[in-house]
């Protein structure tokens, strides 16, 4: 009588398949890492410091236009792109030495343009940071991270076990690794929403890394015979459809985020879309491979017998 | 089996409806309007109503309303933000000299919302437009003319004891002074030790040298950095006042930084001409022999100049000034020793002191005004062309009566409180004493791309929210419904609790709102495939039910309580975006716990509690 029943019957080997997971999941970290190392990253404003332009023109601009217009009043090295649609451009310039000189710019870099097409062109948004803001936000978000997985490890080994605490943070870190990985191997601009996005990432890789450790536990505790990998692989089995189904409605909305949202929000989705594909996966075969090959046994998880109960049966 | 007792109920419904209600002013159209204030000197009434009406009349500026607000303020409401600028270039034109206009949006509310006191949401500059200023106060240089003022004090005050030294010099942060023997030495410890009780001074032989070494101590170091921090906030205040913008907020952000955010505003250049506006400060004798009415009728007395205090009372004043605020080499509030009441401080240079002696001398009993002055270059564009003018402002800023004749240093009392003591001694710190600002950070949005960032996450809030509300009815049939109802709540729950807490929406405010949303469902999913499993094994329809949500449970408190952890950790590191975007992730995951757990409970039961089930439609 259910007619949306297929995935609740799975029975897929999952943690048999771990060991060639594990290593592609290595072999990918490693190139993201050369990546890092090698390409760096395309740093948004908020983090390198200097001066963003954002002007809407009447009609559409050539961008060798808008250059020769900037060129010709002395401004070189700007970066310079359509942002959306093709009259609106994006300008983007590094830092000035000086930061008085610095902040001044914008509005000459604005009048060099509008003084080239007679004024038919609209400011639509500056930004100005300056170079140590920029370095102070870097560290900012780093120990943001820091703390956030110091934070979360505690909880998760006060309520489960070290072993699944290790786990949870390997996922973790392996998401946020990939995530800040793929901005780096495209080289998409990596801005202060897009740091955002990663922090959510974590937020949402942990979710549901609990939730099949939450599973895991509680049939560890209720079938008795079995061993640890068949437990395991029933356990994300039978979570299986909630793990899609939840995924997917995220989806849903992520992505109507970065279709309909704008530009502003784009990289924002984007990492966060990639971030729920690899949250899921990373679930079973980073955190709960982890937990097995760190050798966990049904006795970890039974609960500590507390006076007088028996077992933890549920109460009415 | 499943039911709530009906007070569990009535609770979940009143949470619910009064959630209803605070989210309701967001549903009012947020009008463009212009803030009338009344300058310096005039009030708002009835009049001015009839005046302003008039003046747009002439200009034919179509109005929505005109309201008077508590305060002395005028509300002019427009249908569009083209008729908001026509309007208030209209009012400037015409008004000006008595009115102040600043440009605002402002919901509509009716009659009943405003009585409740409820308000809508805030939203961020980067969806109303504005501009967002961060300010660095050189904190080093702060330091560093405190010091130079103690090299330049320690020094008058050997020579006024007659005490000889070598030399007094600066060596990084501390101040090394040189006697000839070990006598003089000990004889300007005693003295500098009791005059500058603030520094920290040790005596330092080194190599048959005489020195003595004074040095600020920690927490004099850190009142001159609050001290530094303080003042800068209190001069942009004024300043910013003068720019016609309506809540404009000034902020400190962390140590050092202040941060100035417009909403409305457009133009940086003026805010930053304002930043770099300088001010003076000016003593001079009260002129009491003349009539101030007459010299109100134009007829003021040769010698003399008249000024306004900041009431807006005139006063007549002396044309020669008996010392500037560069000779001012420190003002500090505190109490007056004898009397306990709130006193200033002030500290003059030599020059200054022996005019100020001189003066005193000759006319104790006289009152004596202190007038503040700015300067502030403007630009403004004059048949297309862009004109610099530069504006003085001038103010009384206090007057009080001679009680004897003094020079260096000298104390003001008779102030109304502390508050106002503090204020001063800032204000008189502001001539030459200013330390430097820089502007570390900027942010203009234009309003028409704010519009657009509301209008796109608007949007994409609603075709996600559809597309998930679809699937779930799909999917979960009555209990997909029942999820529904749920999320939507939920949503308006979020954007009740951040009215009500008058939270700031951004951009990445709204992506927080859109995961929570996402996430939100993950809570209903996990309890519907509990039940559904429970029933696939063979259980009842209610026991299924039961044991659905019972199971749950704990999988969905550790999982929220996970992402909080991750959420306010974000909230206590990020600034800015990222605060704006963990304020709402958290507001979400505590409302969607709520909603999940209990709203859908209540629901279901109310469905299929206490009756008889064959099958449920999930």
């Amino acid at each position: 009588m259910r007619d949306l029943s297929v995935i609740n019957e799975l029975n897929i080997d999952f943690m048999g398949m771990r060991r060639p997971w594990v290593i592609v999941s290595g072999a990918l970290m490693v190139i993201f890492l050369l990546s890092m190392l090698i390409r760096g990253f395309n740093l948004g404003l908020d983090f390198t410091g200097g001066t963003v332009l954002e002007v809407g023109y009447q009609n559409p601009a050539e961008l060798s236009d808008v250059r020769a217009a900037l060129e010709a009043k002395g401004f070189t090295g700007a970066t310079i792109q359509h942002f959306g649609a093709l009259t609106d451009v994006m300008i983007r310039l590094a830092p000035q030495e000086g930061e008085e000189a610095s902040a001044q710019l914008s509005e000459e870099v604005f009048k060099a343009l509008s003084e080239a097409v007679g004024g038919q062109v609209e400011l639509r948004r500056v930004e100005f940071v300056g170079p140590q803001v920029g370095e102070e936000l870097r560290e900012q978000g780093g120990l943001a991270v820091l703390f956030a997985l110091i934070g979360i490890l505690i909880y998760v080994a006060l309520r489960f076990e070290w072993r699944f605490a290790i786990g949870a943070i390997a996922a973790t870190m392996h998401d946020a690794f990939f995530v800040v990985g793929v901005f780096s191997l495209f080289q998409l601009p990596f801005d202060l929403t897009v740091l955002a996005a990663v922090l959510a990432v974590i937020g949402y890789s942990l979710n549901d890394t609990i939730v099949i450790f939450d599973r895991v536990r509680e049939s560890f505790r209720k079938i008795r015979k079995g061993t640890v990998i068949e437990i395991t692989n029933m356990a994300i089995n039978q979570t299986m459809s909630r793990t899609i189904i939840t995924s997917g409605t995220t989806l849903l909305v992520l992505i109507s985020l970065y279709i309909f949202g704008g530009e502003a929000l784009s990289g924002f989705s984007l990492a966060l879309i990639i971030g729920v594909f690899v949250g899921t996966y990373s679930t079973v075969f980073i955190a709960t491979a982890t937990v097995i090959m760190l050798g966990v046994s049904r006795a970890d998880l039974l609960p500590v017998p507390k006076e007088g109960a028996e077992a933890g049966n549920t109460l009415p | 089996m499943n039911q709530y007792p009906l007070w569990k109920n009535l609770l979940i419904l009143g949470v619910v409806l009064g959630a209803l209600l605070l989210a309701v002013p967001n549903l009012f159209s947020q009008d463009p309007s212009i803030e009338i204030t009344a300058a310096r000197g005039s009030e708002v009434t009835e009049a001015s109503l009839a005046e302003v009406r008039a003046a747009l009349e002439t200009a034919g500026v179509p109005v929505k309303d005109i309201e008077t607000r508590e305060g002395g303020k005028l509300l002019v409401r427009f249908a569009s933000s083209a008729d908001q600028l026509a309007g208030q270039d209209a009012i400037e034109r015409t008004l000006s000299e008595r009115y102040r206009t600043a440009l605002t949006l402002s919901a509509d509310l009716p009659g009943w919302v405003r009585f409740l006191g409820l308000n809508p949401m805030s939203m961020g500059l980067d969806l109303r437009g504005g501009i967002h200023v961060v300010i660095d106060v050189d904190m080093e240089a702060a330091l560093d003319q405190a010091l130079e003022r103690y090299v330049g004090d320690i020094r008058t005050e050997l020579r006024d004891r007659k005490i000889r030294y070598l030399t007094v010099a600066r060596d990084g942060s501390r101040i090394l002074i040189k006697f000839n023997d070990a006598a003089m030495r000990d004889d300007a410890q005693r003295a500098l030790s009791s005059e500058f009780r603030d520094l920290d001074i040790q005596p330092l032989d080194e190599g048959g040298d005489f020195v003595i070494a004074a040095s600020l101590p920690p927490a004099q170091q850190e009142e001159v950095r609050t001290f530094a921090l303080q003042q800068n906030i209190t001069t942009l205040r004024n300043r910013v006042n003068a720019l016609g913008v309506a809540e404009p907020s000034i902020a400190r952000q962390g140590d050092r930084r202040i941060v100035v955010q417009l909403p409305g505003a457009q133009d940086p250049g003026r805010l930053k001409e304002l930043l770099g506006a300088t001010a003076t400060l000016e003593y001079r004798l009260v002129d009491t022999e003349h009539s101030v009415a007459d010299a109100l009728d134009g007829r003021v007395p040769v010698g003399s100049r008249l000024y306004r205090e900041r009431d807006g009372k005139p006063i007549l004043l002396n044309r020669r000034v008996i010392v500037t605020g560069d000779q001012i080499t420190d003002a500090s509030a505190g109490f007056d020793s004898q009397s306990g009441s709130p006193a200033v401080f002030v500290n003059l240079d030599g020059q200054g002191a022996r005019r100020m002696r001189t003066m005193t001398t000759e006319n104790v009993g006289k009152p004596m005004a202190v007038v503040f002055i700015e300067n502030v270059t403007t630009t403004e564009v004059v048949d297309g062309e862009a004109v610099k003018r530069t504006r003085k402002v001038e103010e009384v800023i206090s007057v009080a009566t001679i009680r004897e004749p003094f020079g260096r240093r000298f104390q003001t009392t008779g102030l109304d409180s502390s508050d106002e003591a503090h204020n001063l001694a800032l204000l008189l710190r502001s001539g030459a004493l200013a330390a430097p600002i820089q502007i570390v950070e900027e942010r203009t949005i234009g309003p028409s791309l704010g519009q657009d960032n509301i209008d796109q996450g608007f949007m994409s809030v609603m075709v996600g929210l559809a597309l998930v509300l679809l699937f779930m009815v799909l999917y979960y049939r009555v209990f997909g419904l029942v999820a529904n109802v749920v999320l939507v709540a939920n949503v308006i729950m979020i954007v009740a609790i951040l009215s009500m807490l008058q939270a700031t929406l951004t951009l990445p405010g709204i992506a927080g709102i859109v995961l929570t949303v996402g996430m939100a469902v993950d809570a209903n999913v996990l309890i519907y495939e509990r039940i559904r499993e429970e029933i696939r094994n063979g259980s009842t329809p209610q026991a299924s039910i039961h044991a659905g949500y019972d199971k749950a449970l704990s999988s969905i408190v550790d999982a929220n309580v996970t992402t909080l952890i991750a959420a306010i950790v974000l909230f206590s590191f990020g600034t800015g975006p990222i605060k704006g975007f963990a304020v709402t992730l958290v507001i979400g995951i505590l409302t969607s716990m709520f909603t999940a757990l209990y709203g859908s409970r209540a629901m279901i039961n109310l469905i299929y509690g206490g009756r008889r089930v064959k099958k449920l439609a999930i």
